[in-house]
C-alpha cells in the first residue's frame, strides 16, 4: 500500500510496527507447537526435576521410540493414513464431478441441491451421531475403516464441492467448447483440457480433505474401538487415560499425528488461499 | 440456450438426435448424482431418523426402549437445568472465541495483504495452527495451562492476571477461557485465509486513486476496503457462528464439561447424552432444539442481510 508518501522516519516506524505486529503472531502461533516438541525429546526424570526451562540440559529420542515400539500407535497411525486417503480421493472426485456440474450447466433442481449442501453445513453433526451408529451396525460397518471413509466423505463432500465448483469457475468456459468443437465429447475435454488446468484446485481440495479426516475425533470415538480400525486421535485419547502422567510420551505421539496434517497443509495454503479469491467465498 | 443442449444438434439421423439430447440433457445430473446420493444417504436419512428418534424413547442397551413418548423429551429439555446452562455457555462460547477469531484474523490478513521480506515463509508459520488437527489443539492447549509442565501459567502470574499460577482448567469460573483460547488460536488462521483472499482480490488501483486524491490509510481503510471486505465478511461471520456453536471437540478434550459443567456447551452435552448416557431419544431432542435455534440464526441473518441490501 501506499508508502511513498512518507517520510523515512515514519516508514521506519511503519515497518517495526508491522513486523513487531508479526511477531506477536508467529510467537502466538508457535509457541505451543514448539513447547510440545520440546516436552516429547525431554529426557522423562529431567521434566520434573529441572522444573520449567526453554531448554532441557539435554534431549533424547526415547519418548519417540517408545510410541513407536511399546504402544499400538504405528498401527492407529496406518488407520488414519488409510481412512484420511481414501476420504480424500473419493471425496474430491465426487466434489469434482458434482463441482464441474454445478460451474458448466444449468438445471432443474440446480438451486435446490445447492441448498441441501449448504444446509448439511449449518445443522450440528453431532445429531447425527445416534441414527449413523444405529444404521452403520447391521450393515457390519461400525468398528471398520470402511465405515469411517464412507461417513467422513459424506461430511466432506459439500465444502468440497463448494472449492472445486470455484476453481472450475476460474477456467473460461471456451476451451472445452474449442476442444468440442474439434470433435471430442464434452467428458473427453474435460479430461484432456480441463483437468490439467485444475490440478492446483484438486490438490487443494485433496489437502483439505485429508486434514479434515486426520482430525476428526466424535465419530471415531464413536464408530471404532478395535485397535484394528481406531484412527489416531482415538488412540491418543485412550492412550492418555491410560498413561496419565507420561507427558514425554503424549507429547510425541501428539507430535507424530501433526506431521501429516502439517505437510498436506504447506503443500496446499497457496492454492487454498487462490480458490477462495476465485470466488468460494464472496457471498 | 447451454452448452448441453448444443451437442445434439450434429447428428444426422433424428433418432439419433432425440435420443443424444435427452442424454446430454442427464449429464449434469449424472456429474452431481454421486454427492446427492450420499449426502441423502448419510446425511438426509439419518437426520429424518434423528428426528423420529426426539419422539422415542431410544436407550442403548436398553431392550425395552423403542417406544414412543411423544414431546416428553422436550418437555424434559425445557426444564432441563443442565440444559440452560449449556444454552448460555454456548452463547459464551461462540461470541467471545468469534469476537477473537474475527478480529486478529482481519488484523492478520491486513498485515500479510503486503508485500515484504520474508512474506512467504511467515504467512505458512502464522497459518500452521489451523493445520493442527482440533483434537491435538485441544490436548496441546490442555498442556499448556498446566503449571507442571507449562510456564504459561508462571507467566500469566507474573503479569498479574492470575493470582497463583494454578490450572484454569481447573477452576470453574475460568475453565472456559482455557477453550475459548485453544479455539482463538485454532481459528484465527482461517479467518486470515479467507479475509486475506478476499483482499487480494480487491483492484490496486483503487487504493491508488485514492491516494493521489489524498486519502489517508485510515479513509481508504473505511471507505475502500471495508465495504470490498463486506460481504465475505458478512458470510463467514455466519458460517463460523453456526461452526463455533456445534465444536464439541476442543471442550470434549479439554474439560468434558467440567469442572462441575462450567465448559458444558449443548453440542458437547448432546455427546454426553449420546454417549455417556446412552440416551439417543433424549440426546435427540437436545439436537433438534439446537438446530431449530441455528437455523433461526441463518435465517435471521439471511433476511437482515437481505433487507440492508434493499435499502443501500
Amino acid at each position: 500500500m501506499a508508502y511513498y508518501a512518507k517520510s523515512k522516519g515514519q516508514r521506519v516506524v511503519d515497518w517495526s510496527v508491522h513486523y513487531g505486529l508479526l511477531a506477536c503472531f508467529l510467537f502466538f502461533a508457535l509457541f505451543p507447537l514448539f513447547w510440545l516438541f520440546k516436552v516429547a525429546v525431554t529426557p522423562t526424570n529431567l521434566l520434573y526435576s529441572e522444573g520449567i526451562r526453554m531448554w532441557p540440559s539435554e534431549t533424547t529420542w526415547a519418548n519417540f521410540a517408545q510410541v513407536m515400539t511399546d504402544t499400538d500407535f504405528p498401527q492407529f497411525f496406518i488407520n488414519s493414513a488409510i481412512v484420511s486417503g481414501a476420504t480424500a480421493l473419493i471425496s474430491t472426485l465426487i466434489a469434482a464431478a458434482a463441482g464441474y456440474s454445478f460451474s458448466r450447466f444449468q438445471y432443474r433442481g440446480k438451486a435446490m441441491i445447492i441448498v441441501l449442501m449448504l444446509i448439511t453445513q449449518m445443522f450440528p453433526l453431532v445429531m447425527l451421531i445416534a441414527p449413523i451408529f444405529r444404521i452403520l451396525t447391521p450393515l457390519g460397518l461400525t468398528d471398520s475403516l470402511l465405515g469411517l471413509v464412507v461417513v467422513y466423505t459424506a461430511f466432506n463432500v459439500p465444502f468440497a464441492t463448494f472449492l472445486m465448483q470455484s476453481f472450475f469457475d476460474g477456467i473460461p468456459k471456451d476451451l472445452e467448447e474449442a476442444a468440442m468443437i474439434d470433435g471430442n465429447t464434452r467428458f473427453g475435454a474435460l479430461v484432456k483440457i480441463i483437468f490439467p488446468l485444475t490440478l492446483p484446485g484438486i490438490a487443494a481440495t485433496l489437502g483439505f480433505v485429508f486434514t479434515a479426516a486426520w482430525s476428526e475425533l466424535l465419530f471415531a470415538l464413536m464408530l471404532v474401538s478395535s485397535p484394528d480400525a481406531v484412527t489416531f486421535p482415538v488412540g491418543l485419547l485412550t492412550f492418555i487415560s491410560k498413561f496419565s502422567v507420561d507427558f514425554g510420551q503424549m507429547m510425541a505421539a501428539g507430535f507424530l499425528a501433526l506431521i501429516p496434517a502439517a505437510i498436506f497443509f504447506f503443500l496446499i495454503q497457496r492454492y487454498l488461499v487462490q480458490g477462495l479469491t476465485a470466488g468460494a467465498v464472496k457471498g | 440456450m447451454t452448452a448441453a443442449t448444443d451437442l445434439g444438434a450434429h447428428p444426422a439421423n433424428r433418432q439419433g438426435v432425440t435420443s443424444r439430447r435427452f442424454l446430454s440433457r442427464l449429464e449434469p445430473y449424472f456429474y452431481a448424482s454421486p454427492a446427492i446420493v450420499l449426502l441423502v444417504t448419510v446425511m438426509m436419512v439419518p437426520l429424518v431418523v434423528g428426528l423420529n428418534y426426539t419422539v422415542r424413547d431410544i436407550r442403548i442397551l436398553n431392550p425395552f426402549s423403542g417406544g414412543y413418548v411423544g414431546f416428553a423429551h422436550f418437555e424434559a429439555v425445557w426444564h432441563d437445568q443442565n440444559f440452560h446452562n449449556a444454552l448460555f455457555n454456548t452463547f459464551w462460547w461462540t461470541v467471545t472465541s468469534l469476537f477473537f477469531q474475527f478480529f486478529l484474523g482481519l488484523m492478520l490478513a491486513l498485515l500479510l495483504n503486503r508485500t515484504f521480506p520474508g512474506r512467504r515463509i511467515i504467512q505458512s508459520l502464522v497459518f500452521l495452527p489451523w493445520a493442527v488437527p482440533a483434537f491435538l489443539s485441544g490436548l496441546n492447549w490442555a498442556w499448556m495451562f498446566n503449571p507442571v509442565i507449562s510456564p504459561l501459567p508462571h507467566w500469566l502470574f507474573t503479569f498479574g492476571i492470575l493470582s497463583e499460577p494454578t490450572n484454569i482448567l481447573s477452576d470453574p469460573d475460568l475453565a472456559m477461557w482455557g477453550p475459548i483460547v485453544a479455539n482463538i488460536w485454532f481459528g484465527i488462521p482461517f479467518f486470515a485465509i479467507t479475509l486475506l483472499a478476499a483482499l487480494q482480490s480487491i483492484p490496486g488501483e483503487i487504493y491508488e486513486a485514492a491516494s493521489i486524491d489524498g486519502a489517508s490509510r485510515r479513509q481508504q481503510f473505511v471507505s475502500i476496503t471495508l465495504p470490498f471486505l463486506a460481504p465475505t465478511i458478512a458470510i463467514t461471520l455466519m458460517l463460523r457462528t453456526i461452526w463455533i456453536a456445534n465444536f464439541a471437540d476442543l471442550i470434549i478434550v479439554m474439560t468434558n464439561g467440567g469442572p462441575a459443567d462450567s465448559t458444558q456447551i449443548v453440542s458437547s452435552y448432546i455427546f454426553t447424552q449420546a454417549f455417556r448416557r446412552l440416551d439417543f431419544g433424549y440426546a435427540s431432542a437436545i439436537a433438534a432444539v439446537l438446530l431449530v435455534l441455528l437455523l433461526a440464526y441463518a435465517v435471521s441473518i439471511i433476511f437482515i442481510r437481505r433487507s440492508l441490501l434493499r435499502e443501500t
